[in-house]
């Protein structure tokens, strides 16, 4: 555990010693904080306008749903994928082209160890970009009530799928000594993950039933509807294992070639 | 405390490394020397668990790297040829960090620090970051980090490559004083650093063992085919002649001449010392003889015969060595 931590906070010295945690907060702060104004604001106005209409026979909006909920459904995910190639692409790909694994490979840590710590350092810079995320949604707090329940699942949602493109992005990292190699092929690997499902819309076969089990979106509808199903927290966790599990496989392969 | 046995590596259809074995005795300093290319790098790389071995194995301290990495881990230093260093990082912090995942303790580790820095002359750059520090300096820094776990064994892969002489000089220095206390493998390119700095050498040339011995050793060993220069005032071909019948020589060459002036290069039998002879020779004949110097074979000379030798050579110089090493010296 003293290896894991002490790899995890070299991973995030070096994140905030580099203008990459910066621009990778700054991006997400902002866009982020243009949609939850645009979402908060329509709604807004959208009620006066029902409230004006005596707003007969309608349902009740609430923020979870016409706020909270399409921030998550729609843009949130897309964020990310353009934003942790951007995380990841440094954690094994700097390390080689520095001549830093020889240190890392030739240390008494296990790989795993290695891994592990890479992975929780991203991991925290990546989670204190959901606080952002949740600081924004305070905001709803003091102006309105919405639900907070949805919230949590909402936020689990995003954590564990961010997760999953993390560790995804950790393997991809360790094939090649350039960076932005690393975060090019990380972006469409993730973006063909991320639109899997489309095939549904044109096929029906088994296939395409299993490609869009596959997707990275098919999982997230239900956490961003404020619910979570243990398949999808199954799923989220077999991928961040698969990643890891890759990544492992990867480095072994190192020791035998480079 | 370190073994080495019949080690090969492949790189796809590449041998970089083939049957290599040696062993390392503690506190001994180990010159691994070889040409580019030779396969030092590859196996310095196995020996620190870096890569794997395609066959054959190695034990440091009596653990298997392979079957046991981490034991061997904890008692081995390794500076790569690059220094392995976060340029982001201070002096300080880095070595912190190396400390941890070497495994030192929390309590030990500032005293650590502070120990390696003064042993390798960085203290006074302890808060700059690495990135800023001269190529001397990130050296020091990187054969810092290989001791901070105060390991028995230390692997430094070409430690004085890319400096200036006045740190070479001093990073040859510092590793003479590891000796006895660290078992050391050292390897480089460069002869001179061997006779400076090793007890033993290792010669490797494309992946296989050409010779292994003392410094002196190896010098005796070729001391045999001994050549003397001969400069003289006279007819060229006279001369050449004249000192092939000296008894004890072999061959005759002419390196260079300036007017008149000729300077020979004979070679000469297994310890056979003709320089009385060759001296009356020239003289008795009425030339002038302006120089008479043995060219004693220098561990360059050495070099280039190891790797420019055929193998069936090989194969009958690695008999000779034991007799060969006696008490024959080089004559710079
Ligand atoms: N990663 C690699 N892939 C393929 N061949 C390699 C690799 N590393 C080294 N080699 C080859 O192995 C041989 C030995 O290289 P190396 O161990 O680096 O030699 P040295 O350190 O003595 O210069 C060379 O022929 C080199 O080209
Ligand atoms: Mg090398």
């Amino acid at each position: 555990m003293r290896n894991i931590l002490a790899v995890a906070g070299k991973e995030l010295r070096s994140y905030f010693h580099s203008p990459i945690a910066y621009l990778v907060m700054a991006v997400y702060s902002v866009l982020c904080g243009f949609f939850f104004y645009s979402f908060t604001a329509t709604y807004v106005v959208q009620t006066f306008r029902m409230q004006a209409m005596g707003g007969m026979g309608m349902p009740s909006m609430t923020i979870n749903d016409y706020v909270i909920r399409p921030l998550f459904e729609g843009v949130l995910a897309i964020v990310l994928l353009l934003l942790i190639p951007l995380i990841t692409m440094r954690l094994y790909a700097e390390e080689k082209r520095s001549g830093t694994i020889e240190l890392l490979l030739t240390s008494p840590i296990t790989d795993l160890q290695i891994i592990l710590g890479k992975f929780l350092g991203a991991l925290l810079l990546y989670g204190t970009m959901i606080v952002i995320t949740f600081g924004y949604l305070g905001v709803l707090f003091i102006y309105g009530n919405p639900f907070a329940k949805p919230l949590i699942a909402q936020a689990v949602g995003l954590f564990l799928f961010g997760g999953a493109l993390l560790a995804l992005g950790m393997w991809i990292s360790t094939f090649t000594k350039n960076q932005i190699i690393a975060a090019v092929v990380s972006f469409a690997v993730f973006l063909l993950f991320y639109v899997l499902n489309w095939v549904t819309a044109y096929s029906s076969g088994a296939v395409s039933r299993v490609l869009a089990y596959l997707s990275l979106t098919t999982h997230f509808d239900a956490f961003s509807k404020g619910v979570v199903d243990l398949k999808d927290l199954v799923y989220y966790l077999s991928v961040i294992v698969l990643g890891i599990f890759l990544t492992a496989r990867s480095v072994e392969a190192l020791k035998g070639r480079v | 405390m370190i073994e080495v046995e019949n080690l090969t590596k492949r790189y796809g259809p590449t041998l970089a490394v083939s049957g290599v074995s040696f062993q390392v005795q503690k506190g001994e300093v180990l010159g691994f020397l070889g040409p580019n290319g030779a396969g030092k790098t590859t196996t310095m790389r196995i020996i620190t668990g870096f890569l794997s071995a395609s066959s054959g194995r190695v034990r440091v301290a009596g653990f298997d790297v392979a079957e046991a990495p981490l034991e061997a881990k904890k008692r081995v230093g390794y500076l790569p040829e690059n220094p392995p260093v976060y340029t982001d990082m201070t002096v300080n912090e880095y070595l912190a960090f190396v400390g941890r995942i070497k495994g030192v303790a929390r309590t030990e580790l500032k005293k650590r620090i502070a120990e390696v820095s003064e042993k390798c002359a960085v203290a006074d750059v302890q808060n700059r970051q690495i990135g800023k520090l001269s190529k001397g300096y990130r050296q020091r820094v990187g054969l810092a980090q290989a001791m901070i776990h105060n390991p028995e064994v230390l692997i430094l892969d070409e430690p004085t490559a890319g400096l200036d002489p006045k740190q070479i000089i001093e990073t040859r220095e510092l590793i003479k004083g590891l000796a006895g206390q660290h078992t050391v493998i050292l390897s480089t390119h460069i002869l001179p650093e061997v006779s400076k700095t090793c007890q033993r050498v290792v010669v490797i040339n494309k992946g296989t063992v050409v010779a292994m011995g003392a410094p002196d050793e190896l010098t005796a060993r070729l001391q045999g085919y001994g050549t003397v220069l001969v400069t003289a005032e006279g007819p060229a071909p006279e001369i050449t002649s004249k000192l092939q019948t000296v008894p004890g020589v072999t061959l005759v060459e002419q390196r260079e001449s300036s007017g008149p002036r000729i300077t020979l290069e004979v070679h000469t039998e297994k310890n056979h010392d003709v320089r009385a002879e060759l001296a009356r020779a020239v003289v008795q004949s009425g030339w002038g003889l302006f120089e008479l110097k043995t060219s004693g074979m220098s561990l360059e000379d050495i070099f280039l015969k190891l790797t420019t030798r055929d193998l069936g050579e090989e194969a009958a110089a690695q008999k000779e060595l034991p007799a060969g090493g006696g008490e024959a010296k080089a004559e710079n």
